[in-house]
């Protein structure tokens, strides 16, 4: 463990940390400008925050220790996920601690506990928002860790920092398995993270919504770390793509320089993915809930196909 | 840099082979065209890439007429005859599409099973893409199996077609000209014909669903 890998790991939780919620924002931004609405500030995610810490938390009578303990869990598995993603750097002391299908866990325990919480409280939208998120979660996730093996071929390891490693510094080479895993992927992180064709983000409809129904019955802080923890999950899997499918200008280790290069290629690079994003969901309809189990079908089956397709080719 | 093409062309079969597959799951017959129609840029963009490589200039020939009839001239026809039988936005009711995507996958995996030994004695640069082609031919079959109306029958026709050519290109850098030249007529006819039957279908039914076909006994 050198100084450097220290620094590239404390930089890249602060990164995380600071700059989860101004993706949301800019992605809202931009969402708005292609709807024709007039956008709010880049930095309106923060206001919010800001407002909900400085405000009470109400926590409903027959609530468990667990309903005031899931925020803070859920929160740090975000934060760990953010951690162990090689977005600057592939010298990480953290990553050893967890590897691509560790991730998967790390994810799915958030979505656990958000979801029993959700359920504690016993109000009707929670555990109907709960039911829906386990239905999503549990047809995602192994769509996810198929995206992560046919990616984790290509070095024959499934930790991610020699997975991105192994894909920033070596010869041009393509991979059709990735093409594959990379649709796949775009339609996993869609559906994870609550974005349009699944859910949206800004309703609150009663009958549609799944990631606010879960944290409908939530106020003040722990709410704030909960919309912390989405911006979060959001980053997490923006920097997941951006460093599975363009790796390009992730620092090697004992590389100070190319330390330096690598932030604003990422900040470049969310950027871009930031306004994709805003144009697929503006492009996209919201989907009948009984068509998720076809449309993360699809997903799975295109990660499938991508290993299938490295095994056949053999690059 | 033959290594680079090496894997340009099978990126391309892997676009290739994804097409396949969304075709089976889309249900929509307008977006079906346009993704037969990528399919057939896809294929183009192959074979160009194949003739480069393998300086055989009778590919280029093939690409280019590839290109006139799968990416402009089949879709425009295409696009005409749903204009005209009005089917334009017709919406398919497809029964369970996760079954269906998943014997899709079991077809590739047989598939590639069953191209691995040709594909080892095959010389050629693409060769490691003929299972690829193979898995895009039944692909097609199970299309044309699952789908009850006439156009998504077609069309799943013209798949297989464009799956046969890319098996060829891959293992053996093409047909002859001659016989590459009577396919596509063959195929530009075939597509005439099944217009005109489609017509009829419908005149007689007043719905283009294939099923209905089955109550032509005589009793």
């Amino acid at each position: 463990m050198s100084i450097l890998g220290v620094i590239s790991q404390l930089l890249e939780i602060v990164i995380a940390l600071s700059l989860a919620p101004l993706l949301i924002g800019w992605v809202n931004q931009w969402r708005a400008w292609l709807q024709n609405r007039s956008a709010p500030g880049l930095l309106q995610p923060y206001r919010v925050l800001h407002k909900l810490f400085n405000k009470e938390s109400v926590v409903a009578e027959r609530a468990s220790p667990l309903f005031r303990g899931a925020p803070y869990i859920v929160f740090s598995c975000m934060l760990l996920a953010s951690a162990i993603i090689p977005t600057l750097s592939t010298d990480l002391p953290l990553s050893p601690a967890a590897d691509a299908i560790a991730l998967v866990g790390l994810f799915a325990l958030a979505r656990v506990f958000i979801s029993l919480a959700a359920m504690d409280v016993g109000t009707a939208f929670g555990s109907m928002g709960a039911r829906r998120e386990m239905l999503i979660g549990f047809l995602a996730e192994p769509a996810l860790l198929m995206v992560l093996f046919s990616a984790s071929l290509i070095p024959k390891s499934t930790s991610l920092t020699t997975i991105v490693e192994t894909l920033a510094h070596r010869d041009l080479a393509i991979y059709p398995s990735l093409a594959f895993a990379g649709v796949a992927f775009t339609m996993i992180s869609l559906a994870e993270n609550a974005r349009i064709p699944i859910d949206n983000p800004t309703t609150h409809l009663e009958l549609t919504m799944i990631h606010e129904a879960l944290i409908l019955e939530y106020s003040g802080r722990h709410l704030a770390l909960l919309e912390w923890a989405a911006s979060l999950k959001l980053f997490a899997y923006s920097c997941l793509g951006i460093s599975l499918f363009f790796p390009w200008g992730v620092a090697e280790a004992h590389a100070p320089l190319a330390l330096m290069l690598a932030l604003p290629t990422l900040l470049f690079k969310l950027a871009i993915g930031g306004v994709l994003l805003a144009l697929l969901e503006t492009a996209s309809a919201k989907m009948r809930i009984f068509r998720v189990p076809e449309y993360l079908g699809t997903a799975f089956m295109l990660a499938v196909i991508g290993v299938l397709v490295h095994i056949l080719l053999g690059v | 840099m033959s290594h680079f093409a090496a894997q340009l062309i099978n990126l391309f079969a892997a676009v290739i082979l994804m097409l396949a597959f969304a075709m089976i799951s889309q249900r929509r017959i307008l977006s079906l065209i346009h993704l037969y129609t990528m399919q057939g840029a896809a294929l183009v963009a192959a074979t160009a890439v194949v003739g480069y490589v393998t300086h055989q200039p009778h590919l280029y020939v093939s690409a280019g007429l590839t290109f006139l009839l799968k990416v402009v001239l089949i879709p425009l026809l295409l696009h005409r005859m749903i204009e005209r039988l009005d089917v334009r936005w017709d919406v398919e009711a497809l029964i369970n599409v996760p079954t269906t995507m998943l014997i899709g996958i079991v077809l590739v995996i047989f598939a590639f099973n069953l191209a691995l030994p040709i594909s080892r004695l095959s010389a050629s640069i693409a060769g490691g893409t003929l299972g690829i082609a193979l898995a895009c031919v039944l692909l097609s079959f199970l299309m044309m199996i699952i789908r009850s109306k006439a156009v998504p029958q077609v069309i799943g026709f013209l798949s297989m077609e464009n799956g046969l050519f890319f098996a060829a290109t891959s293992a053996t850098y093409g047909m002859p000209m001659v016989v590459e030249l009577g396919i596509a007529l063959d195929v530009l006819v075939g597509i005439l014909i099944l217009g005109v039957f489609m017509f009829q279908i419908r005149e007689r039914f007043d719905s283009l669903d294939i099923r209905h076909l089955e109550k032509l006994k005589e009793s």
